[in-house]
């Protein structure tokens, strides 16, 4: 279908700091003890998208995560791991392998996006209204549950981040406006012109950008090779092409109009205008057409946005913080079960045969319990995930939490609302609540913690 | 039209009589009486059937020629309405045969209206025919060198045709019967196997339901007249060449037509093959419950659940080329309608799709791209149903394509194909406009009032360069729900300065006293001469018509189809119920809402109606403005042309 697939992977995402480490870069993060990067990958493939671009930020990280997919996927999907340096953006990434990029439309997907919105139908409304860029917009989470178990101080900061003010038309089809709640100071900058063009303008901010997007080829490395200043897709380039859709410059020297000349050469000039109006005519025009057509017969420029809008009954998460960790691996061994792959018990839980349980223990439903864990007695555990080869002692209490593989837990110890990381001690009788603890670190006998990162020293 | 309508109505009720009792209860009446009725008429056809230079001719041994012209006649119309009989009788006894074939003929004769559509069919086909004159006059000379009995009966058909007494008639049959006696019992095993594979290659192509004509060459009524005497007389070799070559001759063309002929219209209310199609289909489509009882043949979806299910398999389509895919949504959206805009869009897919075609090793670029070609267009049926000027154009496509000289490379044939497309979309749409156009200005008057239906994209462009052209003369755009259509319309002629005035259909009759001409568009003209267009285009005709007001048609020739359509239920297409239930801009108007809950509530959206030919008075084409009565001229005159231009 001419289409190139880039998958942003990222790399040390500053914003899941403790859970991220050098051994574990963020698209490898477990969900449900798989890496978040192979629910994408999944959600391509059943889309028969199997030729992928992964780009990775930093090159410890691409050689890592090209293992991985090289071991995973070997004989399913035909993938290229590209190393971009840090701290590009998502921008910067698409600049730095600009020169592989040949179709027509690129979708550019994040590679932390926990889905079963089918990508086709973004390329279908892509292609039907000719886009420029097609953004994917899902219903923002609702913050119910976030509120119980999230770590006070952090989210604070980044919660308004999460929002986007979006601007739609009354069709809901084309993006008029767009802005990250983060960017909002006190009041939002509309464009009278667009306003003016479309009349009804909606307003929302109820919808969450699922960073999944269609670009038109030509359009993107324009956009790319001229502002050299752009660092992100969401927060330059998309807000860019919105705002310059009824006065578009992109594409005076683009492609669509090579197009045009290429076909006036091959027709009368008058014929072509002809056909263009009959083709014009009949089709229900878009605002952006109206727009273009203009009051004194001169033609503007202008290209369309479009949204494609996820119906409520998908799922469609990010994991971009480490509330929305805890969130995602929640909702795949829990409402969204469908995406795990994994077949639920009569129990409505998963546990690996060859886990040992020790007597009176319980494993609640929307649990997981990874290949070789071995629980002691008395203990149970609730809406959790625990990983592989843990150690898991008598008395200890789990509950809405990730505990990601070779984790040791003495006796005693509860958990609550946490993510424990790999190659974790807790010694006796600890206490966490809302917690987030970093890869090898040991927790001593008897702590109790309440909503804090506890990680080694950077060496 | 009007002057032909009494007789055919006289006459088409004993066409079928005779057709079915004729031929077995008694042979002697039938023939004679459908005789004599059919030779006058048979000579007023001539003109068109035999060329004249042929008839002198006739009375020497080669008669078989005019002869086969004649019977072709009668086997055209055979499937009409008295096929079956004589089928079973031609394999039974091909003698008894011999009058149904002439009942054919005088069917054929009385049956104007179908006239047209099979002489197209008959001069499509004329080049398969040639080969049988060469054959036959050379069996008809051995054998008359053979045989006495078989000569004399031969040399008298012309005079049967010329008005024969009934007294010939009987004798004649008498004759065949005894001669048809004759052969079975000197046929040899290949003679008769030769003659079998004759017969049921006949009976198959007569079969395909063809009114095609051309079945003639090894048509089963024509045949059996002549095919008696042939294998009596002439050697076993001879024969069995003969019945090779007819096969050779007619077979290719039974092929072509069967491509040509759109495979009979589904009927939604039957259930196994609705489910066979949907277990075909690409788009997942969930058939609508509440149903209009009269309107249940058609097909009608959920229309919410087709475009997010079509959209999410973006990707899994394989054989679906981009732009045909897109195009598809388009329809599928709504985003692209009316006959034009919609044909332009399919052929400029397939010019793509033809552009980025490549045969696969081992297959035939003819028969492969056709192929795709037809999997195309019923991506396009499941998106939307075919308009009637999409069928013309998706018809001229396959046929370019199956005539591409063999010798063309791959590149060379693309490019002809291609150029073709382009062509079509010049000559048949752009020019035939720009012609309409010119045409139609000549029709108004200064002072002029007119009133158009909905929006056509003929008629806009002809009163805008009405406009131009400095006319004075004012616009009625009447319109109705729930597309209003006429608004769009209604804002580029008053941003194009043209004095306009905007009613609801509802309307149409205060309205109508001021109008002096109706300019409409139309989907397509159907050979009777009936319009079928946007539903409401009827009753506006109407209207104007019991007004006094001239009603004036503009259609490109392409949209013209040989279809007889009387009313405007047997086929159209059915829109979205939901439309009509909404009112877009009142949320407060929702007295509808939740209407497919109920069990004793149907909406109906009809998309189409036709308008009888009584109601228009002209039809602007390109080929110039005609009557609805030249309607049928055009698509035979210039239907081939769609083919080849």
């Amino acid at each position: 279908m001419d289409f190139q697939v880039v998958v942003l992977a990222g790399g040390a995402s500053k914003n899941l700091i403790p859970l991220v480490s050098k051994e574990v870069p963020k698209p490898l993060l477990p969900v449900a003890n798989r890496p978040v990067l192979s629910y994408v990958l999944e959600l391509l493939e059943q889309s028969n998208l199997k030729d992928l671009i992964v780009v990775v930020e930093g090159q410890d990280a691409a050689v890592r995560v090209g293992g991985w997919i090289s071991g995973a996927y070997v004989g399913r999907l035909r993938v290229e791991v590209a190393a971009v340096p840090e701290d590009v953006g998502t921008a910067g990434a698409l600049r730095a392998i600009a020169h592989r990029l040949t179709a027509k439309d690129i979708m550019v997907v994040s590679g932390d996006l926990v889905s079963d919105v089918p990508p086709g139908a973004v390329a279908a409304a892509h292609r039907r209204h000719d886009a420029v860029v097609t953004a994917m917009l899902c219903s923002a989470p609702v913050s119910g549950p976030s509120e119980s178990g999230s770590s006070g101080g952090k989210d604070k900061t980044k919660k308004p981040g999460r929002y986007n003010i979006i601007g739609l038309d009354p069709t809901k089809q084309f993006l008029l406006y767009i802005a990250t709640g983060a960017e909002l100071e006190k009041d939002i900058r509309m464009q009278k012109s667009i306003l003016r063009a479309v009349g009804q303008m909606e307003i929302r901010a109820d919808l969450m950008d699922a960073h999944l997007y269609a670009f038109k080829r030509s359009v993107l490395q324009e956009v790319l090779d001229q502002k050299d200043t752009f660092q992100s897709l969401r927060q330059d380039v998309l807000p860019y092409l919105v705002r310059s859709q009824l006065k578009s410059e992109v594409l005076l020297n683009g492609a669509p109009q090579a197009e045009e000349n290429g076909n006036e050469k091959v027709n009368p000039l008058k014929n072509q205008v002809m056909l263009s109006q009959i083709l014009a005519n009949v089709s229900t025009p878009s605002f952006h057409e109206l727009y273009g057509l203009g009051t004194n017969g001169s033609t503007r420029r202008t290209h369309k946005c479009c949204v494609y809008i996820a119906s409520n009954s998908k799922y469609c998460m990010r994991l971009n913080s480490i509330q929305a960790f805890s969130d995602v691996n929640r909702d795949v061994i829990g409402e969204a079960s469908h995406l795990s792959g994994y077949s639920f018990s009569a129990q409505n839980n998963i546990i690996h045969p060859s886990a040992g349980l020790g007597s009176k223990t319980t494993v609640g439903p929307h649990c997981m319990l990874g290949e070789g864990s071995q629980m002691g007695d008395k203990c149970s555990v609730k809406r959790s995930v625990i990983g592989r080869h843990c150690r898991i002692g008598s008395n200890v209490k789990v509950a809405n939490s990730v505990i990601m593989n070779h984790v040791t837990i003495a006796d005693g110890c509860s958990i609550q609302g946490s993510v424990i990381c790999s190659n974790v001690q807790l010694q006796e009788r600890v206490v966490l609540k809302d917690c987030q603890v970093g890869a090898g670190f040991v927790v001593t006998a008897g702590s109790e913690c309440k909503g804090e990162a506890l990680a080694k020293k950077e060496k | 039209m009007e002057a032909r309508r009494p007789t055919r109505a006289v006459i088409d009720p004993k066409v079928r009589h005779v057709g079915f009792f004729a031929p077995p209860a008694n042979p002697l009446p039938g023939p004679n009486s459908t005789l004599l009725s059919g030779s006058p008429a048979g000579n007023s056809l001539s003109p068109v059937m035999i060329p004249p230079p042929r008839h002198p001719s006739d009375r020497s041994p080669a008669v078989p020629v005019p002869d086969t012209g004649l019977r072709r006649q009668g086997s055209d119309h055979v499937p009409v309405g008295s096929y079956n009989p004589s089928e079973s009788l031609l394999s039974s006894s091909p003698a008894a045969s011999s009058p149904s074939g002439r009942v054919g003929l005088a069917d054929g004769e009385f049956s104007e209206e179908s006239d047209g559509w099979y002489r197209y069919r008959r001069s499509g086909s004329g080049k398969y025919d040639l080969p049988l004159p060469d054959t036959t006059p050379e069996k008809a000379l051995d054998y008359s060198a053979k045989s006495s009995a078989a000569p004399v009966l031969e040399s008298k058909k012309p005079a049967h045709v010329s008005g024969k007494s009934g007294k010939a008639v009987v004798e004649e049959q008498n004759e065949l019967q005894s001669s048809s006696k004759r052969p079975k019992e000197k046929t040899t095993k290949a003679e008769r196997r030769a003659l079998q594979e004759a017969q049921r290659a006949a009976k198959a192509a007569a079969k395909e339901g063809n009114k095609s004509a051309a079945v003639s060459g090894g048509g089963p009524p024509s045949k059996p007249v002549k095919q008696p005497s042939i294998k009596k007389d002439a050697p076993p070799v001879s024969l069995s060449i003969a019945a090779s070559d007819k096969k050779g001759s007619d077979r290719p063309p039974e092929k072509e037509r069967k491509k040509d002929v759109p495979p009979p219209r589904m009927q939604f209310d039957d259930k196994s093959r609705v489910e066979k199609a949907k277990r075909r289909s690409v788009v997942h489509q969930t058939e609508a419950r509440n149903r209009v009882e009269l309107f249940r043949h058609l097909p009608q979806y959920e229309h919410g659940s087709q475009l997010p299910d079509l959209e999410s398999k973006f990707f899994q389509l394989d054989p679906v080329h981009p732009a045909v895919y897109k195009v598809g949504l388009q329809y599928l959206a709504g985003d692209i309608t009316g006959g034009n805009a919609r044909c332009i869009a399919m052929l400029r897919a397939f010019k793509e799709a033809i552009e980025d075609y490549s045969t696969p090793p081992e297959k035939n670029l003819a028969r492969d791209l056709t192929a795709k070609i037809s999997s195309y267009v019923s991506f396009f049926t499941e998106c939307r149903p075919l308009s009637i000027s999409m069928g013309n154009a998706i018809r001229f496509v396959k046929s370019r394509i199956a005539n591409l000289p063999l010798n063309l490379s791959e590149s060379e044939a693309k490019a002809a194909v291609c150029s073709d497309i382009e062509r079509f979309i010049n000559e048949k749409i752009i020019l035939a406009d720009n012609v309409i156009v010119r045409h139609a200005v000549t029709k108004i008057r200064d002072g002029d009032v007119l009133l158009t239906y909905g929006s056509s994209c003929v008629v806009e462009m002809f009163l805008l360069y009405a406009h131009e052209m400095g006319k004075q003369f004012r616009v009625v755009v009447v319109d109705s729900r729930p597309k209003l259509e006429g608004q769009a319309l209604l804002r580029r002629l008053v941003a194009n300065g043209l004095s306009c005035t905007y009613s609801h259909i509802n309307a149409i009759s205060y309205i109508m006293h001021e109008v002096t001409r109706v300019f409409l568009g139309a989907a397509s003209v159907l050979s009777n001469g009936t319009v079928y267009s946007r539903v409401g285009t009827a009753s506006v005709a109407m209207v104007a018509h019991a007004f006094r007001v001239p009603v004036i048609i503009c259609c490109e020739a392409y949209k013209f189809h040989e279809r007889v359509q009387l009313d405007s239920i047997c086929s159209n297409e059915l829109g979205d119920p939901d439309a009509i239930a909404k009112v877009p801009g009142r949320m407060d108007v929702n007295y509808l809402n939740n209407w497919s809950n109920k069990e004793n509530l149907q909406l109906l959206n009809l998309m189409y109606d036709a308008t009888p030919s009584d109601y228009i008075s002209m039809i602007i084409t390109d080929y110039g403005m005609i009557p609805t009565t030249s309607v049928p001229v055009i698509v035979r005159e210039y239907s081939r042309e769609h083919l080849f231009i």
